[in-house]
């Protein structure tokens, strides 16, 4: 750490590089919220998709979480990042267009996206089969339409069960917004190597990024926490 | 569209690739184990001396992202002169001990974690039972507690060995020549990104599955007394 120092300038906090810190730490919560609203949709597709009595929906839902979880995030990234860098390019060509960059945060977020939507896919499903199927039905007699019974009955008694699963990958997700800065997103992680490189003191510099990542966890767990006993209200806890 | 003759001139290059992600995963994941246990017993001691430490130690290695904590350790320990002057430099400096020390640390945390939980759902019956024959604490938890739990985490296990896979890839980012690395290097070269990840793709999707299934070859071997009896198709 900083040792005393009666110089002002010398004492000052990560040596003036904590407002840059917290710039980086803008981008990777901006990231994160694009990230999970993208992987929300992506899950309930998907959620919908293997519920439903389509046989081809069902094969192409499982195709997707299966290729997901077989294989790293990061390799996804890079496979996603580069391989969509060309394949833009080639339709930009064709199109008379000139040369297009991706930007990483439209490839980091969509891929952060479409990675979690995969995990939020099983969540989802698992929430909405837990959900007693006599609930709809008696919806349904009650003379609901379908999409009544959905908003009044499924979704808010979803929320209740799939917060723990939800809860789980969005703190995987938080964390894993860490690898974009190897694409080159100027997040947190980008400016702690910037900073550490400046004032050849990387341990500072990692550490004090590691404590806002843990600030954010912590935020996150009481938070939803909260919203989750929000949703439970009335229900009765199982006593051993 | 697929370049083949590229695929058939790399491959070589990610077996060596798949050797070094193998042994990364290998070493990280006996050292979690045998850190682990004993954490996980201290994690449920009713004693807090013993249990709040190893709640701190996972609840922020759980909290931080690994990249963070690779960089901490093989970028960041160098910033200590006393370090740097130590007989434990050497060690320091080298990417393969930072890589194996940040992914042994971190997988510690989850698998701690995941024992403790197979630890306090051990049936209250069981322990009785073994308090009744008048076994020693060390014997209970050595043939009652520790193989009841470690059976009953065995299928969260199998998905802490996959993520523990899918987080060497990370290593890629302090120069050790793992698959992911591998992959980044043939693509530079060629600028060939469908062929250089496809490949190591299809590399990472073998050791996956290979995975899952000895897992679940290790279930059906030691989860079969818990298997509903109806649920069994065969014939008794």
């Amino acid at each position: 750490m900083t040792p005393f120092h009666a110089d002002p300038d010398e004492a000052m906090f990560l040596h003036g590089y904590f407002p840059a810190i917290l710039e980086g730490l803008r981008s990777t919560l901006l990231v994160s919220a694009v990230s999970l609203a993208i992987a929300c949709v992506f899950g309930l597709i998907g959620a919908g998709a293997k519920l439903s009595a389509s046989r081809a929906a069902n094969i192409a839902a499982d195709t997707y979480t299966t290729l997901i979880r077989g294989l790293p995030e990061l390799v996804l990234l890079l496979l996603i990042f580069y391989g969509g860098q060309i394949l833009i390019n080639s339709l930009a060509d064709k199109a008379g267009l000139g040369y297009l960059d991706i930007n990483p945060f439209i490839a980091g977020t969509t891929t952060l996206g479409f990675i979690f939507g995969a995990y939020l896919t099983e969540t989802f499903r698992g929430a909405i089969l837990a959900i007693p199927r006599g609930q709809s039905e008696a919806g349904l007699a009650y003379g609901m339409s379908r999409g009544q019974v959905l908003r009044r009955i499924v979704l808010p008694q979803m929320v209740r069960h799939a917060i723990p699963g939800f809860t789980n990958n969005w703190l995987v997700m938080i964390k894993a917004t860490a690898l974009l800065s190897i694409i080159g997103l100027d997040d947190m992680v980008h400016r702690a190597n910037l900073a550490s490189a400046a004032t050849r003191e990387p341990f500072t510099f990692y550490a004090a990024i590691g404590g806002i990542y843990l600030a954010v966890t912590t935020v996150s767990i009481l938070l939803l926490g909260w919203v989750e006993r929000r949703f439970s209200l009335g229900v009765r806890k199982v006593e051993f | 569209m697929v370049d083949w003759t590229l695929i058939a001139e790399s491959w070589p290059l990610y077996l060596n690739g798949l050797k070094v992600s193998l042994i990364l995963m290998a070493i990280s994941v006996s050292a979690s184990f045998l850190l682990s246990v004993p954490l996980a017993i201290a994690r449920v001691s009713p004693n807090p001396l013993l249990s709040k430490p190893v709640f701190l130690y996972t609840y922020v290695i759980r909290g931080t992202p690994l990249l963070v904590q690779l960089y901490m350790i093989y970028f960041g320990l160098a910033q200590f002169e006393w370090l740097r002057e130590s007989a434990a430099w050497p060690l320091f400096r080298n990417a393969w001990f930072c890589a194996w020390l940040a992914f042994a640390l971190n997988s510690t945390a989850y698998t701690t974690e995941i024992l403790a939980g197979a630890l306090r759902q051990t049936p209250s019956g069981e322990l009785e039972a073994a308090r009744s024959l008048g076994l020693s604490t060390f014997s209970i938890y050595r043939r009652i507690l520790l193989p009841s739990a470690m059976r009953r985490a065995l299928p969260q296990y199998g998905n802490e060995l996959v993520m523990v896979m899918h987080a060497t890839s990370i290593a890629s980012a302090v120069t050790i020549v793992e698959l992911t690395r591998t992959a980044r290097d043939v693509y530079y070269n060629n600028l060939a990104p469908l062929e250089a990840f496809g490949l190591v793709a299809v590399f990472y999707f073998i050791i996956t599955f290979t995975l899952v299934g000895l897992v679940k070859l290790l279930e059906a071997r030691f989860l079969k007394h818990l298997r509903p009896k109806s649920a069994d198709p065969r014939p008794a």
